[in-house]
């Protein structure tokens, strides 16, 4: 139950309760129209030609739509060099997340059972070496692991960026499934290996059918993760494998002569659409993962 | 004789199994998060410019760091941006979570609103706020429209105003999400005491100001934390928004390191300059993950 709602259960009689449910209405819907401005002004823009936009404002909405925005961003917009437009860009970014996610995530579940069903000495330690994994600033390892990637011949490759997307989201995934697998009484494990159960069987039957609200959260902690990701991308991968967001600000931020903002929009809102997507329809599970990274189960 | 050793090795075999399936994790924990961060912080006192060179020169990249304008103004931006960020989305999302715990209608309609920016990249963040700030066709216009005809909004292109562009445009990205960690917060308190309160005839304010407020600590602490580490990780926003520009206003220590390193080759006091970044970071995180992990063992 809210904290307020007794409040004005208490105090539904008074007079002064209606101005104050006013005032609360009041500012959560101008506090609302603000966040939903720019995707408002994204959205219309897309829509519009440049000589619309020119002359009308962030806001007005578009008199004679056209996609033709949506298409030069997708099909012919000029990114360094080739103007071949985003979707070429947008499948490396596809190339690039569904193996990373999948692998991390696998190994975040074994990583999660191993350290809470099967410990060890200095287990804690060891969890609490991978955690801090998650908070460094990844500026300090940019420079080793560019040598790395080179030395391994993965040097801006998809290959590359899906082991660096791997390496630093399996402590999150480890995080997650830890902080699950702790609260899985041990005795449904001691009862499987009386029955005769090994590591794997254990694993399988028992923990893995449980899991399956651990896993949509990490899926989309690691999904949008690696989806929006700009530093590694711009670091480690070539020209052939530039996820999507590095080649968004190449083009928004390296076109030469007049600005073409429809363009940009669509860029930017194609860019954006997996992750909004999953965002909406998965709402519920979003938070929980953001709030899981946030504050350790 | 013979089935007693199977048996001993195949219990042996069973302890190192479980082992076995967190080397590679380990291994790469090892490698990609220590070894790297301490091939870094070696780099830093050596002479590297373009490829690592292990020719030792002490403390000079730190002195020719914090004798670099460029670095100076790096810093003095993530204490404004940093600072300004951090209270900013702080007193938004403890204020949008007090309005949305108020036991509204459509609650999910608003959450879903204040907190879908936080799915989008820090790139399409930029490129948007790029776009409304942009002087002439932006929110300078749309202001005009609405009849105030001198209104002149050029922060973006202004080497004072710049940084508070980034801050603008970081607090619309992250506000929501610092929203759900306060109502989160709220709903958690424990509402007896509440209604003891209200009982001995406290009024509403009085119960936030004195009872929920001080009972949220803790969350003040860990939106205090993560907004700390977005703010010295901040990257992409500055990027896409500004490009660090005009000129270097806009320099962070996130960007300052990667141009000195990868454009400038000047790799040593690059990765001094990520070292500092990883002081200040650990600065932070260390306590927090110490005493949450403390707090665990005690709950």
């Amino acid at each position: 139950m809210s904290v307020a709602a007794e409040t004005v259960i208490l105090r539904r009689s008074g007079s002064g309760v209606n101005l104050a449910r006013f005032a609360v209405y009041a500012l959560l819907i101008v506090a609302a129209a603000v966040f939903l401005a720019p995707l408002v002004s994204m959205v219309f823009t897309s829509l519009k030609s440049m000589d619309e936009i020119r002359a009308g404002n962030l806001l007005s909405p578009p008199t004679a739509i056209t996609l033709e925005a949506w298409q030069t961003a997708w099909n012919s917009a000029c990114i360094s060099v080739s103007c071949a437009g985003l979707k070429g860009y947008f499948l490396n970014s596809i190339r690039m997340v569904v193996p990373a996610v999948l692998i991390s995530v696998g190994l975040g579940a074994l990583n999660g059972y191993v350290l809470t069903k099967w410990r060890f000495r200095g287990d804690n330690l060891l969890f609490g070496a991978m955690m801090f994994g998650c908070f460094i600033p990844f500026q300090i390892v940019l420079i080793p692991m560019a040598f790395t990637l080179g030395k391994i011949g993965l040097a801006g490759t998809t290959a590359g960026l899906v082991l660096v997307h791997v390496l630093y989201g399996v402590c999150f995934t480890t995080l997650f499934f830890r902080n699950f697998y702790v609260a899985v009484p041990d005795e449904l494990v001691k009862a499987a290996r009386m029955d005769g159960a090994g590591f794997w069987q254990i694993f399988t039957r028992v923990l893995l059918p449980i899991s399956w609200p651990i896993i949509v959260v990490s899926v989309i902690w690691q999904f949008t993760g690696i989806w929006n990701d700009f530093l590694f991308g711009a670091s480690f991968a070539g020209g052939e494998s530039q996820p999507i967001t590095v080649a968004l600000n190449n083009l928004v931020n390296t076109s030469t002569g007049v600005k073409l903002y429809n363009v940009d929009m669509a860029g930017a809102m194609i860019t954006a659409a997996p992750t909004i997507l999953i965002y909406l329809f998965l709402g519920r599970f979003f938070l929980r993962g953001l709030m899981a990274g946030a504050v350790k189960g | 004789m013979a089935a007693t050793e199977r048996m001993a090795g195949r219990r042996r075999l069973a302890n190192a199994l479980p082992l076995f399936v967190l080397s590679p994790s380990l291994l790469m924990v090892t490698i990609g998060v220590y070894g790297f961060m301490l091939f870094s912080v070696i780099l830093s006192f050596t002479s590297s410019k373009m490829f690592p060179r292990f020719v030792f020169t002490g403390f000079d990249q730190y002195e020719r760091l914090f004798t670099n304008p460029r670095w100076g103004v790096a810093v003095q931006n993530i204490f404004i941006f940093g600072g300004l960020y951090i209270v900013f989305t702080t007193i938004l999302g403890l204020g949008l979570a007090i309005l949305i715990d108020q036991r509204i209608r459509a609650e999910g309609a608003f959450r879903t609103i204040f907190l879908y920016p936080m799915a989008l990249s820090f790139i399409v963040t930029g490129v948007i706020w790029q776009w409304i700030l942009n002087p002439g066709l932006g929110l300078e216009r749309l202001v005009q429209s609405w009849g105030w005809e001198s209104f002149s909004f050029k922060w973006l292109v202004d080497p004072q105003m710049a940084i508070y562009t980034v801050v603008i445009a970081g607090v619309w990205q992250v506000a929501g999400f610092v929203m759900a960690l306060f109502l989160a917060g709220l709903r958690g308190i424990n509402t007896e005491i509440l209604s003891a309160a209200r009982m001995d005839g406290a009024p509403t304010h009085k119960i936030y100001t004195r009872i929920i407020i001080p009972a949220l600590r803790p969350v003040f602490l860990t939106a205090f934390v993560v907004e700390a580490h977005l703010a010295i990780k901040s990257y992409d926003l500055v990027v896409a928004l500004t490009k660090g520009g005009p000129g270097f206003a806009t320099e962070l220590p996130s960007t300052f390191m990667y141009t000195t390193t990868f454009t400038r080759n000047e790799m040593g006091l690059g990765a001094a300059s990520a070292t500092v970044m990883l002081m200040t970071l650990a600065a932070i995180i260390i306590p927090y993950l110490y005493s949450e992990l403390r707090h665990e063992r005690r709950g």
